[in-house]
Order: structure tokens, then sequence, then C-alpha cells
């Protein structure tokens, strides 16, 4: 049994975003909505998250940051663009220091489109989410038991 | 007391602290939820997350960080075997001021700036609750006639009717004992951005669990404390201090819900004048009169 998707904590970075999405990602978390039903507890430190929140495009300011924060980040571990800045670049994908979408800087295992993105897209994304992370989990586990 | 007792004691502790220190997290969890006015996750939820933190790879800044995590569960467990089987009460907090010396120290292996703030702000609440936990022990001696908990089941009434006052002041210190707001200055477990998070800020996957396993332990170990004030001859009085540990513990939960963090100095000051008003003045009547 997989217990990534029963606990999954989740670490939020906000990219380039306009806030609109961010406030999104909050109000999951909130009593509305209560993203801890489900296990999902917002941390603030990679080392302990499972899935990284994105929200807003990459550009050349913060690609380090999203790349260093990933990299801190324990496998398994699943990223989760969200809103359709984080997924593409948005209305801001022309802009001439917009890099793109977060896929740009890191694997992107779910995308969750919205302007802003919706706590209900969030919640469903979360819940993609956390099957890839069971999914990774196994693989780790496997990976152990040959001992690479 | 020989040391079979006491080793047996701690195996049996470490099989069966966990259980409870999990079930009253998963209970204090839900609790908190509901204050808030959420559902809460599964009373689980606690297992759930340390099960899954042992799946994660397992990453360390350095060799000795988790052996440091790893001697302070060892000692809370043998502080837990030390009290449950009836031994010495002044034995049992050195030996978890032991296992707390461990957990700073692990945290200030990591040389994270991060870490090392809330390694020094775990330095200061040891240096606030000691003195009182120290007249607790004092207090219970004089109240007893003996640093042996299990002699309190010889007791005609509880330690309670005579040192109530030190009741309170443990009462106080409790709250910084278990980690809970107003004073949980070095590692909160709801402000999760608090300074990152604290002493386990560098602390990832196994060693994390390891860490939650740890205050599951000590938390049934520091309740075990409260319980002791209301148990005496009598073998029913067992259930009244179940009955107590479980109000206390909401007690705490609610405080935890409903005060916000205080900062170090007041902590520090209001923890030695209740440890010095509440302990010393008790211990003074029973020494003096």
């Amino acid at each position: 049994m997989a217990f990534a998707s029963k606990s999954p904590w989740v670490i939020h970075y906000d990219g380039s975003s306009c806030n609109g999405c961010d406030i999104e990602v909050l109000a999951t978390l909130c009593p509305g909505f209560d993203g801890e039903r489900f296990g999902v507890v917002n941390t603030g430190n990679p080392k302990h998250a499972d899935i990284f929140l994105v929200t807003g495009s990459v550009n050349e300011q913060n690609i380090g940051v999203v790349r260093e924060i990933y990299d801190q980040m324990v496998e398994p571990k699943v990223v989760v663009a969200c809103g359709i800045c984080a997924c593409s670049g948005g209305i801001f994908h022309d802009c001439y220091n917009v890099i793109g979408g977060v896929d740009k800087a890191i694997p992107v295992d779910v995308y969750a489109p919205g302007c802003a993105v919706r706590p209900e897209a969030l919640i469903d994304a979360i819940v993609k989410g956390v099957a890839v992370l069971d999914e990774k989990s196994k693989a780790l586990k496997e990976s152990k038991k040959r001992g690479e | 007391m020989t040391i079979l007792t006491t080793l047996i004691g701690t195996v049996a502790f470490a099989l069966i602290a966990p259980v409870v220190g999990c079930l009253l997290a998963g209970l204090d969890r839900i609790i908190s939820a509901r204050m808030q006015g959420r559902v809460g996750p599964p009373l689980l939820q606690p297992y759930y997350d340390v099960r899954k933190l042992f799946e994660k790879e397992s990453v360390s800044v350095n060799s000795v960080e988790r052996t440091y995590v790893g001697c302070a569960l060892l000692f809370a467990w043998v502080a837990g075997g030390v009290f449950f089987t009836g031994g010495n009460l002044l034995m049992c907090v050195f030996i978890i001021t032991l296992s707390s010396l461990f957990f700073i120290m692990a945290a200030y292996s990591t040389r994270s700036p991060y870490a090392e703030v809330g390694a020094a702000r775990e330095t200061l609440q040891v240096m606030a609750y000691e003195p009182m936990v120290l007249l607790l022990a004092v207090g219970f001696y004089l109240a007893a006639g003996t640093f042996d908990v299990g002699d309190v089941l010889a007791l005609d009434a509880p330690v309670i009717t005579t040192i109530w006052l030190v009741f309170l002041g443990l009462l106080f210190i409790l709250t910084i004992k278990l980690r809970k707001s107003p004073f949980d200055l070095s590692m909160s477990h709801h402000a999760h951005q608090e300074i990152v998070r604290g002493m386990t800020t560098e602390m990832s996957g196994p060693t994390l669990g390891l860490v939650e396993i740890m205050h599951w332990c000590e938390n049934v170990l520091f309740l075990g404390w409260i319980g002791m004030f209301f148990v005496w001859g009598n073998p029913l009085s067992i259930i009244l201090a179940v009955a107590v540990v479980l109000a206390v513990y909401f007690l705490e939960i609610w405080i935890d819900n409903n005060f916000a963090r205080v900062k170090w100095q007041l902590m520090l000051k209001s923890a030695w004048a209740v440890a010095l008003a509440a302990g010393g003045v008790n211990i003074a009547f029973l020494a003096f009169l």
C-alpha cells in the first residue's frame, strides 16, 4: 500500500503570478474547501513537501528559484502548474522577460488551467497529482528493492 | 527497581506509546480543525504522514543528524520505560532532558540558519521549563516521601491533594513541552512556514518520521506525569487519572487554538515566575510547615 497519496504535503511558490491564483491556492486550504480532509498540508519547506504548486509564469528572474525548490524536494515529488500562466505563460506569454510555462524550467506532471484557477480545479489537479505520486512512490520502492 | 524491569518497560513503551501518541495526535488535529470550523483529517492522518515519510527517499545533509535524532528517540523511550514501570521520577526527568538535548544537537548539526534559530529557541524552551520540572520532582518527593513513581499506588490520597500548586505549574509548562501555541517557538505544528520550519528545517523523509514518533512518545510521557498526580491506592483512580489526562489534553488543544505566539522573553519570564510562585511556594510550605 502506498501512503504517498494519503498525505500530500504541498509547497506553494508564486512565480510571476498576479496573485489571483495564489489567493485560490490558499482558499483551497481554508475552511471552505479544507484540503486537510485529504491530508493536504501547506509546508513552507521544500524538503518536507511532496507536491510543488507553482503559480505564474517562469521568467528570467525566477527560473533559478523554481529549479532550486524543485531540486531540494525529496523524491517522490510531483509538480502541478496552477493557472494558465503557469501552464503556458498565459496572457503574459509574449512579454519580453517571460520564458513561458513552468515546464520550461522543470518537469510538470499536472496542468490546472484557469484564470484564476478555481479551488475545485485545484483539488482535482492535486488528486491527479496524488495518483502520479503513488506511481513514483511505487517505482522508488522497486528500485530500492533492486538495490539501486 | 531492577534494570530488567526498566528494560522490559522501555520495550513495552516503545511499542505502545507510538500507537497511543499517534491516536492522540490524530484527535488533536480533528479537534483543532473543528475549532477552526473545518472537518479535519481522518483520525489516522498522523500515521499516514509518518508512513509516507518513511517511504520517501532517504536524504540527509550530514551523517550524524539521523544518529542524533535516533538517540533522542531512544532516550525518550528509556524515559518512558523508567516512568511507566514505576521507576525514579528524577531519573525520568533527566533522561527526557537528555533526549531534548540530542534533538537540539541534531538541529545544530545541520548548520542551516533556520534550524539554528529553531535550535536556539528550543534551548530557551528547555531553560524555561526545566526549573518547574525539577521542582515537580522535588515536590513529588516531599508529597510521596519517595522519588519512585510506583509508590503512589500505596498512598492513601493522591499527591494532588498536597502539591496542587506544583500541578498548576506543571500545567503551565506542559504547553511548552508539548510545543503548543503560545509557546511553540522552536517548531510549530501549525504555522508551517514559521522561519521555514524551525528545528526540522533540514530533516526530511525517514528522519522527520523519527522526529514525529519521538513527539508522540514524549506527549504520552508528559501526559503520564499529569496522570501521576491523580493515582493512589484505589485501583479505580487509574480511570480518574485517564479522564484528567484527556481533559488536560483538550485544554492544551484549546489553548493552542486560541492564543497567539509570545516572544521568548515573555515565555522565559513567565515560566520562571510560575515555577517560583507555584513550585517554590508549594515546596516551601511542605518543607517548613
